[in-house]
């Protein structure tokens, strides 16, 4: 598909400075509102003219959408704060790692300076048919380009696809599952708190969307708790380059281990399925086992029961098999430095 | 789509009459007044297309390079385009318009970000530097930009303006990197003739002038 280097189409932009006028104008547009956090991801379906909303709402100027802050249990993160804020804050880094290490694996310098933890795990599937405007499921159509035998699938899903094979992108989901954070929506009602992974759906609920939000209603705060401050955590992205790219897989884990005895831990992977995916049945088989390579062999057995590759795609279920037996069994080899 | 189709045309026949290339380069010179006018009128005619609903131009102020400049902008207009078309400064390059270059990078409050990915509308209150800023009124130039003419640091430097303005919005974070360090920094900037360590060289100059320039 050819470049469009132009001015994007036309569309009404609303600036609202409120978290309730914000609310409010997505309420009145309905369907026609375009929800517009960093851009990231919005400005690409706007200049191909893949998605033509009629009307913008940025969130940009809303002040009490960003920044980070301490609440009686952990910390809250506005939904507009940026990735690179995300990264530096010294109470993340202190106590949660696993999310400052997982941001800071996103894209490329300006994207993380501008696109926001809101945004990251709200954004859209990458599947280029999709994005490229293709009618498939995913897009109100019929069918799945990407699952036919010559489509293009090395990305897609192994675990859970129906009809449509797209992967979820994030790189920060798994590392909020691991830490069981909490995502606050705001819909004409008042406030709802969900669990981290229930905020995404698969295909199997809702096959034109990768979260549950519905038009009107807007994610304003993720918030994690102190239960997981501390922990033994792990995080590991595997892409084609260290740049700019989306994960192939990704694993997040959050792990208490005492004398050698996993004792708590909460594991999820991304760009396996539709939704970032969260271990229980992983979670449940290593709890009260020793942290080590045996245990992180069994764990990624495990971890891709179930899984069906697509044309070409396989080489998915080695890799997820071993990013969970790193995560739990830690890494032998020697580390790598650039 | 006719109706702009139509617009195109008639635009590639109009300007020859009424600017000369002379003339253009003479309008930089004399402070980018004839060409803001001229984009003005480019941009006029190639949208008619585009105003079903409403064409949306707004008279904005915002505070590029310390100055504040007035124009009219679109709703859905980048601020890579308004500083190119609207504002005359065409320093700031546009390669892929999608966030995968870095070419267009500009500091907006001392951050980098990628200008084709900035709403023009969204950076109101903040303050945009581009490399037309980046050396003394008197015309000295950043030491950044020293060091790369030090170090010859680039081949065809389509992409330098975006590098330069990428490292000084890393250096203000950290003044004194190691070269992996810088390299990091930069790492949201290509460029297509490859000649990243030249650029790496230059870079590491400039952020070593830096330092001297401060400790003076």
């Amino acid at each position: 598909m050819a470049v469009i280097r132009d001015v994007m189409p036309a569309f009404e932009l609303l600036q609202p400075s409120s978290i309730v006028d914000a609310q409010k104008l997505l309420q009145q547009q309905g369907r026609d509102a375009w929800v517009l956090a960093g851009g990231m991801d919005s400005f690409d379906w706007l200049k191909d003219r893949i998605k033509k909303p009629k009307v913008v709402v940025d969130l940009s100027g809303i002040a009490e959408l960003k920044g980070i802050r301490a609440t009686s249990d952990g910390i809250e993160i506005g939904a507009m704060t940026t990735l690179t804020e995300v990264v530096q804050h010294p109470v993340i880094k202190e106590k949660f790692k696993v999310l400052a290490e997982s941001a800071e694996l996103v894209a490329s310098p300006q994207i993380r300076n501008q696109g926001t933890l809101g945004g990251n795990v709200s954004q859209d599937a990458r599947c280029w048919y999709y994005r490229a405007g293709w009618p498939c499921y995913r897009a109100d159509g019929n069918i799945c380009y990407a699952d036919t035998p010559e489509g293009r699938n090395r990305e897609h899903a192994i675990l859970h696809a129906e009809r449509c094979v797209a992967v979820n992108p994030s790189d920060t989901a798994p590392a909020l599952i691991a830490l069981d954070a909490k995502f606050v929506i705001r819909t004409s009602k008042g406030e709802r708190v969900i669990d981290a992974e229930d905020y995404f759906v698969g295909p199997d609920i809702d096959i034109t969307s990768l979260h549950v939000l519905k038009p009107g209603e807007l994610l304003t705060a993720i918030r994690i708790p102190s239960a997981w401050a501390g922990a033994q955590f792990y995080f590991e992205k595997v892409r084609d380059r260290n740049v700019w790219d989306f994960p192939l897989l990704n694993v997040a884990s959050a792990m208490v281990v005492s004398n050698g005895t996993i004792e708590r831990i909460r594991i999820a992977v991304n760009g396996a399925a539709a939704r970032p995916l969260r271990l229980k049945a992983v979670e449940d088989a290593v709890r009260g086992k020793a942290a080590n390579a045996a245990t992180g062999t069994m764990a990624g057995k495990l971890a891709v029961e179930g899984a069906v590759p697509l044309q070409f795609n396989a080489y998915k279920i080695p890799l997820m098999r071993n990013l969970v037996k790193r995560a739990i069994g830690g890494v032998e080899e020697a580390t790598w430095t650039s | 789509m006719g109706d702009s189709d139509d617009n195109d045309h008639k635009l590639n026949e109009a300007p020859p009459t009424t600017i000369s290339r002379r003339d253009l380069i003479k309008g930089v010179i004399a402070g980018g007044v004839t060409v803001s006018s001229a984009s003005y009128l480019f941009r006029a005619t190639s949208l008619l297309g585009q105003s079903g609903q409403s064409t949306g131009e707004r008279l904005l102020t915002i505070n590029v390079n310390g100055q504040l400049r007035r124009a009219d902008v679109m709703r859905q207009e980048t601020l890579a385009w308004t500083l190119r078309h609207k504002l005359g400064l065409t320093g700031t390059k546009l390669g892929c318009d999608r966030a995968e270059c870095g070419s267009c990078t500009v500091l907006i409050n001392d951050i980098p970000h990628y200008a084709c990915s900035v709403l023009t509308h969204m950076v109101r209150d903040r303050k945009v530097l581009t490399i037309e800023g980046l050396a003394s009124p008197e015309g000295k130039l950043h030491p950044v930009q020293q060091g790369v003419i030090d170090e010859q640091g680039f081949q065809c430097a389509f992409c330098m303006p975006g590098f330069i303005m990428a490292s000084v919005g890393f250096l203000k974070t950290n003044p004194n990197p190691t070269r992996g360090e810088l390299a990091f920094g930069v790492s949201g900037n290509l460029c297509r003739c490859q000649d990243y360590d030249k650029i790496l060289t230059a870079l590491m100059r400039g952020a070593e002038n830096m330092r001297r320039a401060s400790n003076v």
